[in-house]
C-alpha cells in the first residue's frame, strides 16, 4: 500500500529545492560537457578515424551522457536524502506515514527526473558540436530512465551511509568517476590490447556505456541484452539493501 | 475516560549501553494536556521519539489509538504531529510551501484555507513568503508547529515549545494549546519550566533517568505533596515549641528566634493552620516581628522527587 500524496508530496519538494538551483544544477554538467566535446572531439576527434563506422565525434556523445548521468543522479539523490538528515529535518519523513516505497519513489523519482531534464540538455548541447542520430529512440529512453534510477538509489544508499560531505563525495570521486573515464566513454574497448581489453570488462560502466551506446548507432563492444541485464540487476540490489535499511532503520533511526 | 495512548514497559537502550528510558508505563487519555517534566537527560525527548517513529524502541509496547504501533503506525502517524525540540528544516524554503509540504507528506489533500487558518493562528501569515532561515528563532519555532498542526493531528507532541522563547511568545503558544484543547487536540508537552505545566497541563508526569516518578492530575500532585510553610520571626527567642501549638507540625530554627511552619495539602489547608496558629500564639503572648509565608511550587515538588528518585 503506497500513500500516493505523501509520495508527490516528496516528489514536489525533491523538484522545487532543484528548481531553486536550476541555473546551477544545469549549467555546471552542460559547460563540462562542451568542454569535452571541444577536447575530444573537436581538438583530438580531427586526429582519430571512424570508430567503427561512427564518427568520433558522435561516438563520445552516449558516453559522454553516460558520464554526466551517473555522477549527477548519484550525486542529486545522495544530497536529496543527506541534506534532511544534517539539517534533522529528516525527524518529519521518520514521523509521517511514509515507508519504504513513498521515501523511493519520491527521492529517487525525483533525482531521475532531474537527470532525465539533465539528458535532454546535454543532448541538445550535443548538438551545437556533432551530427548524431539514435537509432533506437525507445530504447535509449528506457535506458536513461534505468540508468537514472539506479544511480539514484545507489546515491540514496550513499547519502544514508555518509556521516559527513567528504564521505558523501568520496564514492564518486573516487570509484565512479575513475571507471566511468576507464569505462570506455572516449573509445572503444577494442581499442584496448590484451590483457587490458579483459580487464576492462570487469568494469561494470562499460556496459552501461555501451549500452547506451548501441541504443544510439546500433553496435556496440557487447551486446545489449547483456547491458540490460546487468543494470536491471544493480536496480534490483540496489533496492534490496535499501529495503534492508529501512526495516532496519540503520543511519536513519536512533 | 478513553485512553488514546498506551504505553508499556517501554524500555530504550541506546548502543553504548546508555538506558534512556527504563520500563515507562504511560497512558493518556483523549483530548487531555499533558506535562511531561524533569531535567535534561531524563528521557523525555526518546519518549517521544518511540511514540513518533524517531527512535527505535528496545522493549516494551506502544499502542496508539487502540492499535499496536509495531503494525499499524502507517494509519497512527497520520493522526499525530511532532514539534520537535530542535529546529530542523529546509531553511532556503518559504514558510507558506514548507507547511504545505508537510500536509501532504502526511497524506492530506492540499488545502489552501486550512494552511492559512493555521498560519494566521500562529501569527505567520505576513511571512509566508519569506525563507525560513530570514525569520527569527522565535518565528522558526513557530513554523515548526505551523508544520505539524498543519494535518490535523488529534495527538500532538510538544518537545519543549517555549525553549528559547521570550516570554509574551510564550504566553502565545500558551493560548494557542488552549485554543487546541478547545479543539479536543490531546497535547503532550515536555518542559523545564514548571510554570508551564502548572499553568497549561491537566496532568503531569515526572520523569528522571528513564523513569516515570509520578503521574498525577496536577491538582492531586499538589494536595498531596503540596505544602505551605509559614516562618514566624519572634520577638523573644522560645524554648520549647507552646504546648497549646502541638497539634501543628511546627518546629523552632535559629535558637529560637524562628518558630517555622510546614504542612498543608496544597488545597487551603496549610493557610486556615497558619492562621490559627498566628491566633494561638496572640494568646499565648507570644510575640512575633515579621511573618513570611510561601506555597511551595510544582518545582519544589519536582525538585524534591528527583532527589527522592536519586536517594532511592
Ligand atoms: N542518539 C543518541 N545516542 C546515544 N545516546 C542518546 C541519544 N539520544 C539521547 N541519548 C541519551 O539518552 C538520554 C536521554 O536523552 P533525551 O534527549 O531523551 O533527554 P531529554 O529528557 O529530552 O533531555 P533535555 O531536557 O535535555 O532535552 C541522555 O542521557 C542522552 O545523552
Ligand atoms: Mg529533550
Amino acid at each position: 500500500m503506497i500513500g500516493w500524496r505523501s509520495t508527490y508530496a516528496i516528489y514536489r519538494n525533491e523538484l522545487s529545492r532543484f528548481m531553486r538551483t536550476v541555473f546551477g544544477s544545469l549549467v555546471s554538467p552542460v559547460l563540462t560537457t562542451s568542454l569535452y566535446f571541444i577536447v575530444f572531439g573537436a581538438a583530438i576527434g580531427g586526429r582519430m578515424s571512424d570508430v567503427g563506422g561512427v564518427d568520433y565525434g558522435a561516438f563520445i556523445v552516449p558516453g559522454l551522457l553516460m558520464l554526466t548521468l551517473l555522477s549527477e543522479s548519484t550525486s542529486n539523490a545522495s544530497f536529496g536524502i543527506y541534506m534532511p538528515r544534517f539539517t534533522g529535518a529528516i525527524y518529519e519523513l521518520l514521523s509521517a506515514p511514509v515507508g519504504v516505497g513513498e521515501t523511493l519513489l519520491g527521492f529517487v523519482g525525483a533525482a531521475a527526473t532531474k537527470s532525465l531534464i539533465l539528458a535532454s540538455v546535454i543532448l541538445l548541447t550535443a548538438t551545437l558540436f556533432v551530427d548524431y542520430s539514435i537509432a533506437h529512440p525507445f530504447y535509449a529512453l528506457v535506458f536513461i530512465v534505468l540508468v537514472s534510477a539506479s544511480f539514484s538509489l545507489l546515491g540514496f544508499i550513499l547519502g544514508i551511509w555518509a556521516e559527513g560531505f567528504e564521505k558523501l563525495q568520496m564514492v564518486p570521486m573516487l570509484i565512479l568517476t575513475p571507471l566511468t573515464f576507464l569505462g570506455g566513454t572516449f573509445y572503444s574497448i577494442d581499442m584496448l590490447s590484451e590483457p587490458w581489453r579483459t580487464i576492462a570488462l570487469f568494469n561494470p560502466i562499460v556496459y552501461l556505456v555501451n549500452g547506451l551506446r548501441w541504443t544510439f548507432y546500433g553496435q556496440a563492444d557487447v551486446s545489449i541484452g547483456v547491458s540490460l541485464g546487468l543494470t536491471l540487476a544493480f536496480l534490483a540490489t540496489c533496492i534490496a539493501i535499501i529495503a534492508w535499511i529501512f526495516r532496519s532503520g540503520w543511519r536513519l533511526r536512533s | 475516560m478513553e485512553t488514546i495512548l498506551d504505553i508499556a514497559g517501554l524500555t530504550k537502550v541506546y548502543p553504548g549501553g546508555l538506558k534512556a528510558l527504563d520500563g515507562v508505563d504511560l497512558q493518556i487519555r483523549r483530548g487531555e494536556i499533558f506535562a511531561l517534566l524533569g531535567p535534561n537527560g531524563a528521557g523525555k525527548t526518546t519518549l517521544i521519539g518511540a511514540v513518533c517513529g524517531i527512535v527505535r524502541v528496545t522493549g516494551g509496547s506502544i499502542h496508539a489509538f487502540g492499535h499496536d504501533l509495531s503494525h499499524h503506525w502507517r494509519d497512527a502517524r497520520r493522526r499525530i504531529g511532532l514539534v520537535p525540540q530542535e529546529l530542523g528544516f529546509d531553511m532556503f524554503d518559504t514558510v507558506e510551501r514548507q507547511v504545505a509540504y508537510s500536509r501532504g507528506l502526511f497524506g492530506c489533500a492540499p488545502d489552501p484555507a486550512r494552511i492559512e487558518e493555521v498560519l494566521r493562528s500562529l501569527s505567520l501569515w505576513d511571512k509566508r513568503k519569506e525563507q525560513i532561515r530570514a525569520l527569527s528563532g522565535g518565528m522558526k519555532r513557530r513554523v515548526l508547529i505551523a508544520k505539524a498542526l498543519s494535518h490535523d493531528p488529534e495527538l500532538l507532541f510538544l518537545d519543549e515549545p517555549t525553549a528559547g522563547v521570550d516570554v509574551e511568545l510564550r504566553r502565545d503558544m500558551w493560548r494557542q494549546i488552549d485554543r487546541l484543547r478547545d479543539q479536543g487536540v490531546t497535547v503532550i508537552l515536555t518542559t523545564h519550566y514548571i510554570e508551564e505545566a502548572q499553568e497549561m497541563a491537566d496532568r503531569v508526569g515526572v520523569i528522571d533517568k528513564g523513569r516515570l516518578l509520578l503521574v498525577d492530575d496536577k491538582d492531586a500532585i499538589m494536595a498531596r505533596l503540596g505544602r505551605t510553610e509559614a516562618r514566624f520571626r519572634l520577638a523573644v527567642p522560645l524554648a520549647d515549641v507552646p504546648d497549646s501549638l502541638c497539634a501543628y507540625p511546627l518546629h523552632l530554627e535559629d535558637d529560637g528566634m524562628t518558630l517555622a511552619y510546614r504542612g498543608g495539602d496544597g488545597a487551603g489547608k496549610g493557610k486556615a493552620e497558619i492562621a490559627a496558629i498566628a491566633q494561638a500564639l496572640a494568646k499565648a503572648d507570644v510575640a512575633y516581628v515579621a511573618l513570611d509565608q510561601k506555597e511551595s511550587s510544582l518545582e519544589d515538588i519536582f525538585v524534591g522527587l528527583v532527589e527522592e528518585g536519586a536517594a532511592a
